[in-house]
């Protein structure tokens, strides 16, 4: 019998001591780096929920609280810009939480020698963004660091929200038998972002599907009071986001593979480069759980608005297979949609 | 999708799947070479729409696994010396070596990136004269000529700044290795496409003959494979050992033979080890004596040391098709895809880390 010593991993590939990449992959190493380092040394019950934005209880209000970096290359692409996207990330973020979007702080970080007439454009986006989501960049911080210090650009943007009394949804109120809903078609911005960032010329017209969902979510929320927890699949795409749930709610998800929609372009670009596209960015896309009885009224409820046009009920939360999200293929045959531990990387063959 | 749905069909599947049903009568052992196929296999569950007498076997396909953590070690040695841009195909990065691996040096500062092939290596190389540009040439005949290519162009260019860190393996010794083992339980084989479209099936006639065991060249989509396995069945249950070519849209008989050529004028057969199996006679290749310039190993002088595997791994079972990835008592528990024990974990071609991803908790709820 070999002693425990030998059996430790001989490389643990989650190593303590820098970090990597895959720490801000939205996988498992950045669930790791939330779990074991911010976590323990912030807890309070707040923080503690775990949604994509604190609700805060003030006397005389409900109050969403939220933050968001952003650090994307290349600063613009087809359908947006990280001025627009700063905007549309923390607007989602605050509208998974049922709350309705008020006021937005916005922090640069600039290189030394950064283009003004970049600059220019960003802001000029991000202004455009906060008018046609009807929210207000109310303070803000800028900082320059040497040369070499930053890559161009960094925008940090928090929000605050209202939320209205009685409204509670939470990744961990997911129940078997609720259905899975989804905004769209999943993958249009990873895509975008990875063919412009690779030089990958696609003869479509492929775009970010970047876009502020809280009138999407307002809709939804109107139609319904058995909307149990939505969220935005952003980095780690909607794999990663229904595993969240399906670990806080101790449930099982099975999706349909028929039922996901993703356009021929992301689908093309990802059976070249050997991705996933459920592991693909959204940046305008929701995911929701919705209790059985109301998921035909929230899915109608999303046709009607045109962020929700190609919405579908991806599947069903089950009591079977706690913690897994299974997906049904086109076969009959069903597989793990497993959370990946970093970014996923493009294979030899 | 053109192209892509047509061999995704799942009317056509079943009706593959019921031709093989009917014309099965008694057990066979089928192995698929390649980790690709594998792949598909486990993300599409195949191996469950097949009757119980199919059983698939997952063969040593895997370039990723089978690299030996003595040049997994090298190349983060190298990757880690200042003036060096190691350039690499991304599932690489996470491979462990026998202390650390490339992500973890790019995180110490090492120059790593990573590329869809080695001609982007060439074209960094080319912009930066002052730095040594090193490509990890990792994987089977499929990848051979553009590595090949690549030192080619980099010769004809006068490149100095760029070498090539070899670990390429071949198929058929590989093969043989099975078939001469005494343990050996596969009966059929369905020979790898993508290799097959550079080298031709000549290769696996001669094995096939002298073996007395049938193969088929097989895709790499559903269909493809469903196909293949049924023309596998069909020469077992007619006692066939003949080699038939399922994947006609890609592969010739004679295969691509400018692409081998120049494979051959830049590379010669050599001995090499394999991850999980051991060392494997002539079953790999290394860069010809007067492409030395180019031989990254040579450039920066690093030392073979040797690695050992831990003891309790059976990788060079399931690489074999002995056993399951199942079979092994560390499968999901101490050895998972983020801190793999051996070979067949590291990379999401390998059996045990597709069984991993698409199928583990079948065993959790057996269990």
């Amino acid at each position: 019998m070999a002693s425990a010593l030998t059996l430790a991993c001989p490389v643990p590939l989650a190593p303590k001591d820098r970090i990597l990449l895959g720490h801000g992959s939205g996988g498992k190493l950045s669930a790791a780096l939330v779990n074991d380092l911010f976590l323990p040394l912030f807890r309070n019950p707040v923080l503690d929920c775990l949604e994509d934005q604190a609700t805060l209880s003030v006397p005389g209000s409900r109050l969403a609280f939220t933050t968001d970096s952003f650090v994307v290359k290349p600063l613009f692409f087809r359908g947006g810009d990280i001025g627009s996207l700063a905007v549309h990330g923390t607007v989602n973020d605050l509208a998974m939480g049922g709350a309705e979007p008020l006021f937005l702080s916005a922090g640069f970080i600039l290189e030394e020698g950064f283009e003004m007439e970049k600059l220019r454009r960003i802001t000029e986006s991000m202004a455009a963004a906060a008018r046609d989501a009807g929210v207000l960049i109310v303070t803000g911080d800028t900082k320059v660091v040497e040369r070499g210090g930053a890559d161009g650009i960094f925008i940090n943007t928090a929000g605050i929200g209202r939320v209205r009394e009685g409204l509670s949804l939470s990744a961990a109120n997911a129940r078997p038998g609720d259905r899975i809903l989804v905004s769209g078609t999943l993958g249009d911005h990873g895509i975008t972002i990875l063919a412009e960032r690779e030089g990958i010329g696609f003869d479509s017209d492929l775009r970010s599907d970047s876009a502020a969902l809280h009138r999407l979510t307002a809709d939804m929320l109107a139609a319904s009071t058995q909307i149990r927890c939505m969220r935005d699949p952003t980095r780690g795409g909607l794999a990663s986001s229904l595993n969240e749930i399906a670990a806080r709610s101790g449930v099982g998800m099975a999706l349909n593979e028929e039922s996901i929609l993703i356009r021929d372009e992301v689908r093309g670009a990802c059976e070249m480069l050997g991705l996933d596209p459920l592991y693909v960015a959204n940046e305008g896309k929701l995911v929701a759980i919705v209790a059985p009885e109301d998921a035909d009224a929230v899915l109608q409820a999303m046709l009607r608005n045109p962020l929700g046009r190609n919405a579908s009920i991806a599947g069903t939360v089950t009591a079977t297979n706690p913690g897994y999200v299974t997906i049904r293929t086109s076969f009959g045959t069903s597989r793990i949609v497993d959370m990946l531990s970093g970014d996923q990387l493009p294979r030899i063959c | 999708m053109r192209f892509v749905d047509e061999y995704r069909d799942p009317v056509l599947a079943e009706k593959l799947v019921a031709d093989i049903r009917r014309r099965v009568t008694r057990p066979w052992v089928i192995m698929e070479i390649c980790g690709g196929q594998t792949h598909t296999l486990m993300r599409y569950g195949i191996d469950e729409l097949l009757p119980a007498q199919v059983e698939l076997a997952h063969g040593p396909g895997c370039p990723v696994c089978v690299t030996p953590l003595e040049i997994i070690d090298k190349a983060v040695e190298i990757a880690a010396r200042p003036g060096v841009i190691f350039v690499s195909y991304g599932d690489m990065l996470r491979v462990p070596g026998s202390r650390t691996d490339l992500f973890q040096v790019k995180a110490e500062g090492g120059d790593v990136r990573i590329a869809y092939s080695p001609m982007e290596a060439v074209a960094i190389a080319r912009r930066n004269p002052d730095r040594a540009v090193v490509f990890f040439a990792v994987g089977f005949e499929t990848t051979a000529p553009a590595n090949a290519m690549a030192v080619w162009q980099a010769k004809l260019e006068g490149l100095r700044n760029f070498s090539l860190l070899v670990s390429h393996v071949l198929v058929p010794p590989a093969i043989r290795l099975l078939l001469d083992s005494p343990l050996n339980r596969v009966q059929g084989f369905i020979a790898p496409g993508h290799v097959c479209a550079v080298m031709g099936y000549t290769e696996y006639e001669e094995l096939a003959a002298r073996y007395r065991i049938p193969f088929v060249v097989g895709g790499f989509e559903p269909l493809d494979l469903l196909e293949a396995i049924r023309m596998l069945v069909i020469q077992l249950e007619e006692g066939r050992a003949d080699v038939e070519n399922q994947y006609v849209r890609s592969v010739t008989r004679a295969g691509n033979v400018p692409a081998r050529n120049r494979t051959l004028d830049v590379f010669e057969v050599a001995d090499r080890k394999w991850r999980g199996i051991g060392e494997i006679a002539d079953s790999g290749y290394r860069l010809r004596p007067e492409f030395a310039a180019f031989d990254a190993e040579k450039v920066f002088g690093v030392s073979a040391t040797h690695a050992d595997e831990p003891p309790e791994c059976i990788a060079a079972q399931v690489l074999q098709g002995l056993r399951k990835p199942v079979d092994c008592p560390m499968f999901g528990n101490r050895c998972t895809p983020e801190c793999p024990m051996g070979a067949p974990m590291v990379s999401s071609e390998g059996a045990c880390a597709a069984y991993h991803r698409y199928r583990h908790f079948h065993t959790e709820v057996a269990a």
